[in-house]
């Protein structure tokens, strides 16, 4: 199976650990992700502004790259990209007025109605893979690794584009356990890492991502699986500080979801490029001998 | 054909003349053919109205009155009587609803509004004309009750009728009587113990002379029509033959099974086989078949082999009762909402819902009144309320207020507070309604004299931490976040109708509201009454009310049936269906699409019969009839013919 990708500029800089992982389970998986051509910035926050058409340029016209390749379908693995895809095609989809303007400003492409359905990684491995099959083509399950599924915001607020339930989603639950992992439920799995307060309030993240990290440990996860990359970084880039100001604190791993996937199906470990993550989770899946060469 | 008529204009203060130009429509009207007097007046309907109509009837001489008004279902009965007692046929007297049909909707548009009202009471007069004379069917009445529910309503409808000296019959799902209210630990703003309200009320009906208990009953099929409800009631077997048990209890040590007991809502447990609450009324010893081992395919007979009378009879069979009732009260009363439908607070043991928590406090619960929270038996010191869980929520379905919630997490706190002195309570709110006798002066002393924390926002999540359970909420009084690390949390789930009292809806031909509640016939004037005639309402089956509002209504609803059999006949609207026996075919349809069951085909004529005291006159079984043979009484297709050549005359 085809579908059309879109990776966005953090999965091809910080997060090449995500999209190479990605990339290589689910062409394993028997999806065969196609990037885009002539992909931009996504728009990156969604805008609250009333008058925001100018920020909406971007995520149209990645859709709109979706249209002239004839699909009628774009994944996204970052959880932000994910986010303002789906509500800038949401908004095209229900206010006409906003998507003729949009339309007529830039008539140099083709006309945009809301054609293109956005769905997350996530989404496709439960609607078109399939827990049970994804558990059949495990060949290195994560057996013994304790690990606290964290969602964050973005995939699931606001209620309209949540690919789960918005409170207690279960959809990275669920997959961990088709791994074969020991997943750890714990409450802060949905709070805010503090998203982009790190450039003016670095602090308030810290607290942010200090509740979350040691609710996970106090729960008894080894490890936390994650989408996002803004989370990734707040969670992972925070630590060095966090073993500073808490003592006891030894650092947990933070892993994208397809890192785990890949090496669960067996791929080479090389897809998953371990040496890009701020916590090196190696000791620890070496420890559970899910580490092969 | 009527050729003396008056038509009568009602200003209905400025209801109606605010918008239509009654002057005009008089003077318009007096001259239209068969018309002999036309006026208008401010109040048709008050005393000296209604003079104005008989006066004319005497005085003109007129066979036939236009009653130019507000809705039938206001009036009509009022004016048919006016003209009665002056010795017209009172099917000689129609409204032409100029209110709701003419001058409400068209407020803006003012000769338009008076010319669509000629054309109303034109439209009325062309029917008027071609009335019959008809005199309303005497039907039987049979002087006994039902009462479906035997919840605090549904007893007290049972026992205001029994008391008048008529028989009713109670027919109740569970095992005992009691509902819900039975559960609980007090009452508000009193502080009442519940038994002390419910025992001795629930030991009278028990013993009335006039009153027949159904437990484990559910009814099966209803048919008839007001006077003459004829019922199905089915009663599930209890497996125990009681003349036999002597209740020693041997069998209850014996069942392998165990499973969380309904009426603790999971709080307790109990067997497969097991004993009313001790609050029940009847006591009684029944084999649960959901769960029983024997009924599940295993050949256990634990309770069989040890019990020395030989009382279990596992081939018991559900039985079926006929009874016919003249009256029926619906008192199918409430659920309260699963918490697990809110998983962002419910996810935890020492959660729990508001019922749950009167069972705590109660003395004869699950702790023997101490209050302990149900995950490790401590006792909570930290108790955090929280209301509107689900009321007032649209998102989650509820546009309503579930009224009770306020004053029953006041009530608990209160009762928590003088229980455990050291502890603390918090209440999280949204408004606090309390706005009945003796209600806002109890809130007050909740807050006041005793120690309990009121906080006006809402939570946002609700986990366990360790030993605690976190709840982090909003104080929009001093704008501050809040996290509480609380023993116990109770939500105030929202009031929703019980479990198949939509299904029951449909038997009875009575409808529900989009948020699954029993509907009145009127809101304002007739709250306990259905538009089934003969079906009546009583408590939270119509909408959630308190214990106080739940008696008046049942007391009302009691009343309606009282008044209905202390009349010596029961007339019934003489507008039905008759089929033309010369065109009928015999084909059925109509049969087969009547809603009241009111048509058979005569087996040996092949014709249709209409059961006239049972046809509501509804009209469907004419539009259906192929043949045209069907009619209805004053609502003839040449009535119909005419009045549309008039509707229609300015647009031909």
């Amino acid at each position: 199976m085809n579908l059309s990708y879109y990776p966005g500029c953090t999965l091809k800089t910080k997060a090449k650990n995500l999209e190479d992982s990605a990339v290589a389970s689910m062409a394993a998986l028997g999806v065969n992700l196609v990037e885009l051509p002539r992909w931009n910035c996504c728009g990156t926050v969604y805008s609250f502004a009333e008058d925001e058409e100018l920020h909406q340029l971007a995520p149209v016209r990645n859709l709109i790259r979706v249209k002239e390749v004839e699909s009628n379908k774009v994944v996204t693995i970052c959880s932000f990209c994910y986010n303002t895809l789906k509500r800038a095609n949401l908004l095209i989809t229900n206010d006409p007025e906003k998507r003729n303007t949009l339309n007529t400003f830039m008539e140099e492409e083709i006309d945009y109605n809301g054609e293109v359905e956005v769905v997350h990684l996530l989404e496709v491995l439960r609607d078109e893979v399939g827990w049970q099959s994804i558990s059949q083509k495990v060949q290195l399950p994560l057996k013994g690794l304790k690990v606290a599924p964290y969602y964050g915001c973005t995939l699931l607020r606001p209620q309209a584009v949540a690919i789960d339930n918005v409170e207690r989603p279960t959809i990275m639950h669920d997959l961990l356990q088709a791994l074969g992992a020991e997943v750890v439920d714990f409450p802060f799995a949905t709070e805010c890492c503090g998203s982009y307060q790190i450039l003016s309030n670095p602090d308030f993240v810290s607290h942010c991502v200090w509740d979350i990290l040691s609710s996970a440990l106090r729960w008894g996860a080894e490890a936390v699986a994650l989408s996002c990359p803004m989370c990734d970084f707040n969670l992972g880039q925070k630590q060095k500080e966090l073993r500073q100001t808490h003592s006891g604190f030894k650092g947990i791993p933070i892993l994208y979801f397809t890192q785990l996937l890949a090496l669960s199906l067996g791929l080479d470990p090389e897809v998953c490029r371990f040496e890009l993550n701020y916590v090196d989770p190696r000791p620890l899946l070496e420890s559970k001998g899910l580490l092969r060469q | 054909m009527l050729k003396r008529i008056g038509v009568f204009i009602c200003h209905c203060g400025l209801n109606i003349a605010g918008t239509v130009d009654v002057k005009r429509v008089v003077e318009t009207i007096k001259d239209y053919p068969g018309v002999v007097h036309a006026e208008s007046y401010i109040y048709m309907c008050s005393d000296p109205g209604q003079d104005l109509v008989r006066r004319a009837i005497r005085e003109k001489g007129l066979d036939g009155v236009v009653m130019a008004n507000c809705s039938p279902s206001m009036h009509e009965k009022t004016f048919r009587n006016v003209v009665a007692k002056e010795g017209l046929n009172p099917y000689f007297c129609e409204v032409a609803n100029i209110r709701e049909h003419c001058s409400w909707p068209h407020e803006h548009e003012k000769e338009l509004a008076t010319k669509k009202a000629l054309l109303i009471i034109e439209t009325t007069i062309e029917k008027l004309k071609r009335n019959m004379e008809l005199t309303p069917m005497v039907v039987p009445l049979h002087k006994r009750a039902l009462v479906i529910g035997g919840g605090i309503a549904g007893m007290q409808a049972a026992l205001d009728i029994a008391s008048a000296g008529y028989e009713v019959i109670i027919v109740e799902k569970l095992p005992t009587i009691g509902g819900h209210a039975i559960q609980l630990a007090g009452t508000f703003p009193t502080l009442n113990r519940v038994p002390c309200l419910m025992a001795p009320r629930m030991a009278e009906i028990a013993s009335h002379p006039k009153i027949k208990l159904y437990t484990c009953a559910e009814v099966e099929d209803i048919s008839g029509y007001v006077g003459n409800f004829a019922v199905k009631i089915k009663t599930k077997p209890s497996y125990i033959n009681e003349e036999r048990c002597n209740n020693c209890e041997l069998c209850l040590g014996e069942c392998p099974v165990t499973l969380p007991a309904e009426f603790d809502r999971g709080l307790s447990q109990r067997k497969a086989i097991y004993l009313t609450p001790r609050e029940a009324i009847p006591q009684k010893l029944l084999i649960d078949p959901g769960s029983c081992l024997h009924f599940n395919g295993n050949e256990c007979h634990a309770c069989e082999e040890i019990c020395p009378t030989k009382a279990i009879d596992f081939l018991q069979q559900e039985t079926i009762a006929e009874e016919v009732v003249g009256a029926i009260v619906v008192a199918t009363g409430y659920e309260i909402w699963d918490k697990m439908n809110v998983p962002e607070y419910a996810s935890d043991p020492d959660v729990i819902d508001g019922l749950q928590f009167e069972r705590i406090l109660s003395p004869s619960g699950p702790t023997g009144g101490e209050i302990r929270r149900p995950s490790d038996g401590k006792v909570p010191k930290e108790v955090v309320f929280i209301s509107c869980v689900g009321s007032r929520d649209p998102e989650h379905g509820f546009t309503y207020c579930s009224r009770v919630c306020c004053m029953y997490i006041a009530k608990q706190a209160v009762l928590y507070s003088r229980t455990v002195p050291e502890g603390q309570a918090y209440v999280f709110y949204m408004d606090i309604r309390s706005d009945s006798k003796g209600y806002e002066e109890f809130v007050k002393r909740a807050v006041e004299e005793e120690r309990v924390l009121y906080l006006r926002g809402r939570v946002s999540k609700v986990f366990r931490d360790g030993d605690k359970i976190k709840v982090w909420g909003s104080d929009t009084l001093s704008g501050k976040s809040i996290e509480i690390a609380a023993d116990l949390v109770i939500l105030a789930t929202a009031m929703t109708p019980s479990e198949g009292a939509k299904e029951l809806a449909r038997k009875l031909n009575v409808t529900v509201d989009a948020l699954g509640f029993l509907t009145e016939a009127h809101p304002k004037l007739r709250p306990v009454e259905t538009l089934t005639t003969g079906i009546y309402l009583a408590g939270t089956a119509q909408w959630p009310r308190d214990i106080p509002d739940t008696i008046s209504s049942s007391s009302g609803a009691a009343s309606k049936v009282i008044s209905l059999f202390s009349r010596k006949e029961l007339l019934h609207e003489p507008t039905v269906a008759w089929p033309d026996e010369e065109v009928c075919s015999g084909c059925g349809i109509c049969a087969s699409i009547c809603a009241y069951h009111a048509i058979e085909i005569d087996p040996k004529r092949r014709v249709a019969r209409v059961n006239e005291a049972v046809c509501e006159g509804c009209g469907a079984c004419i539009a259906a009839c192929p043949s045209g043979a069907m009619r209805q009484k004053n609502w003839t297709a040449m009535q119909f013919f005419e009045m549309l050549d008039v509707a229609t005359g300015a647009y031909v």
